[in-house]
């Protein structure tokens, strides 16, 4: 084991100048603890819908009430952002977008791209 | 520093790995899932356990829940062990990363052991 593994910096988040990009991946992880919140709420919904047609009535109903739908929206925002700012990770790892200017226009791609398809299953949901 | 006895490869090159492989799953399998939804606005019970019932579904559901523990445990575990740390929040940081680490090991056991036996038992 390394004992020289990088740690993270002691920042006071409140006294932190939060630049763009440092929102765009605090809003990385935060959307990554969201997932994880709703893993087993997720999985609840799936057992309900497949174990009987009353079940998959049930799930239906459940899923038209509107602040589960606007939870559901929620989470597939996450989901969404989530995804497009790892693929982000994926390219920066092959030293794509990797300068300060890169990284800027590369957060603000993967914004814009969650919002548009969010916005599409959005329209889908409702 | 918080050593990295509890991540989940003991090496944070193979974790840097694991955390992208199983990315690339989950994405591939969510785009799947949800174009399944989003393409059958008219869908039925039965519909539904013939979709994820089919051997090929069963298998693409094993691995992205699999995927999914080993990625949400490599997130998890960076966040308690950049935030949970004596610099934040005092002496009992080792003891609330254990806390902490024990729960996302509950969900994720739970998550693992009931997705697969649900998406196992489908006729």
């Amino acid at each position: 084991m390394k004992s020289s593994r990088p740690v993270s910096l002691t920042l006071n988040p409140f006294k932190f100048s939060w630049p763009f990009t440092a929102l765009a991946s605090i809003t990385h992880r935060l959307t990554g603890v969201a997932l994880f919140g709703v893993l087993l709420g997720a999985l609840y919904i799936m057992q309900l819908a497949l174990s009987s047609p009353a079940g998959f009535a049930e799930a239906k109903s459940l899923l038209a009430e509107t602040w589960i739908k606007v939870l559901v929206l929620v989470v597939l925002a996450s989901l969404v952002y989530h995804i497009f700012a790892g693929l982000k990770h994926l390219l920066l790892d092959f030293h794509v977008g990797d300068t300060y200017e890169g990284a800027k226009l590369g957060a603000q791609i993967s914004i814009v791209l969650s919002i548009l398809v969010t916005a599409a299953l959005g329209v889908w949901l409702w | 520093m918080v050593t990295n006895v509890t991540s989940l490869t003991r090496s944070g090159l193979s974790d840097f790995l694991v955390q992208r492989v199983s990315a690339v799953i989950i994405a591939a399998y969510v785009i799947c899932v949800v174009g399944f939804f989003v393409a059958n606005p008219g869908l039925t019970h039965g519909d539904l356990v013939r979709y994820f019932g089919s051997l090929s579904m069963k298998l693409f559901s094993t691995l992205a829940i699999l995927s999914t523990a080993a990625h949400a445990w490599i997130g998890m575990w960076t966040i308690g062990t950049d935030y949970l740390r004596e610099a934040h929040v005092g002496g009992g940081a080792t003891a609330l990363r254990l806390i902490y680490q024990s729960l996302c090991v509950l969900v994720l056991f739970v998550f693992v052991g009931w997705g697969l036996t649900l998406f196992w038992s489908l006729g």
